[in-house]
């Protein structure tokens, strides 16, 4: 079963990445531009047929490295 | 007084300070990161560098290898830890410090040496400077932006955890001399216990007149303290 996580910085924290890239889209002549946030996104296979099991799996991953709480947010989905 | 120096895969730093603790006289042993046991130790360095080329986020691999699991347990029972610069990343993601390093605010890697004051003095690894005294030292880093909640930033004001703070040569705390964005202008801290100590400038660089200046030989003559 294949899940992809989605890690990106809490809204409260300073992205200066995001920010850079925000700039220079609008630099670029992107109109209506409201913000950009950069983020990570990982591709996980499990060996497990079990959805609700599979994912209890990849939260404990990111709970405890994938993702760091103080500052990131994340998100799991099956694909 | 013996020490442990950690080395990671990707540790630059490890030889620097093997050579700065040798030569304020202490007994001085590598540790390889797959070791599953220290060798007695007062004081645990985790050095600076760029463990695991910094995948994933900095420290982040390097705070689950093995030896972190004893580095852990000695800290636990009291044994003094300093973890300079991807060593305090490592200390932040073991979560043997609170907070985290952030990517600096500039975006830009930062090789300078900076000025920086010494707030708490009351510590096993600032007795011998004066309280507020000015040291230049060296930073060398991507992520030393430190960031925390507010609510361990207040408990580090007030149990006084604060161990070092940026300023300018005069010694004024302020975003002009603030190198890397960090909260409060913070360049180190400790655990509430104060026998660990995470900071982002490289105390180790500072011990030879030829090189640089002293400023740093007296964090180590502190621990001889």
């Amino acid at each position: 079963m294949k899940f992809s996580v989605t890690v990106t910085l809490k809204k409260d924290v300073l992205d200066p990445q995001g920010k850079v890239v925000e700039n220079t889209l609008v630099n670029m002549g992107m109109s209506n531009l409201k913000s950009v946030r950069q983020g990570k996104y990982f591709q996980i296979e499990v060996n497990d047929d079990q959805q609700v099991t599979a994912e209890k799996k990849i939260d404990e991953m990111c709970k405890r490295l994938l993702v760091n709480l103080i500052i990131e947010d994340y998100k799991i989905n099956k694909i | 007084m013996k020490s442990s120096v950690i080395v990671f895969p990707g540790s630059n730093c490890d030889r620097d300070i093997a050579v700065a603790l040798e030569k304020m006289q202490f007994k001085n042993q590598m540790v390889w990161h797959k070791e599953t046991k220290l060798p007695k130790s007062d004081l645990i360095v985790l050095p600076g560098g760029f463990s695991y080329g910094d995948y994933l986020r900095s420290g982040a691999i390097a705070g689950k290898s093995s030896i972190i699991d004893e580095v852990i347990k000695a800290a636990n029972s009291g044994c003094l830890i300093l973890g300079i610069c991807n060593g305090f990343q490592i200390l932040t993601e073991t979560g043997l410090l609170n907070g985290t390093l952030l990517r600096n605010k500039k975006l830009k890697f930062i090789n300078k040496d900076v000025h920086v004051k010494v707030i708490n003095n009351k510590t096993k690894f600032s007795n011998k400077y004066k309280k507020n005294q000015i040291l230049k030292i060296n930073i060398a880093h991507n992520e030393g932006n430190y960031f925390t909640n507010s609510k361990h930033l207040e408990q580090l004001v007030e149990e006084n955890l604060i161990a070092f703070k940026y300023c300018d040569e005069k010694g004024i705390i302020s975003n002009d001399s603030n190198p890397n964005g960090s909260l409060e202008n913070i360049a180190g801290i400790l655990n509430s216990k104060k026998n660990i100590l995470g900071m982002m400038p490289h105390p180790e660089r500072m011990i030879d007149e030829m090189l640089s200046n002293k400023d740093g030989i007296n964090l180590f003559s502190s621990l001889l303290n």
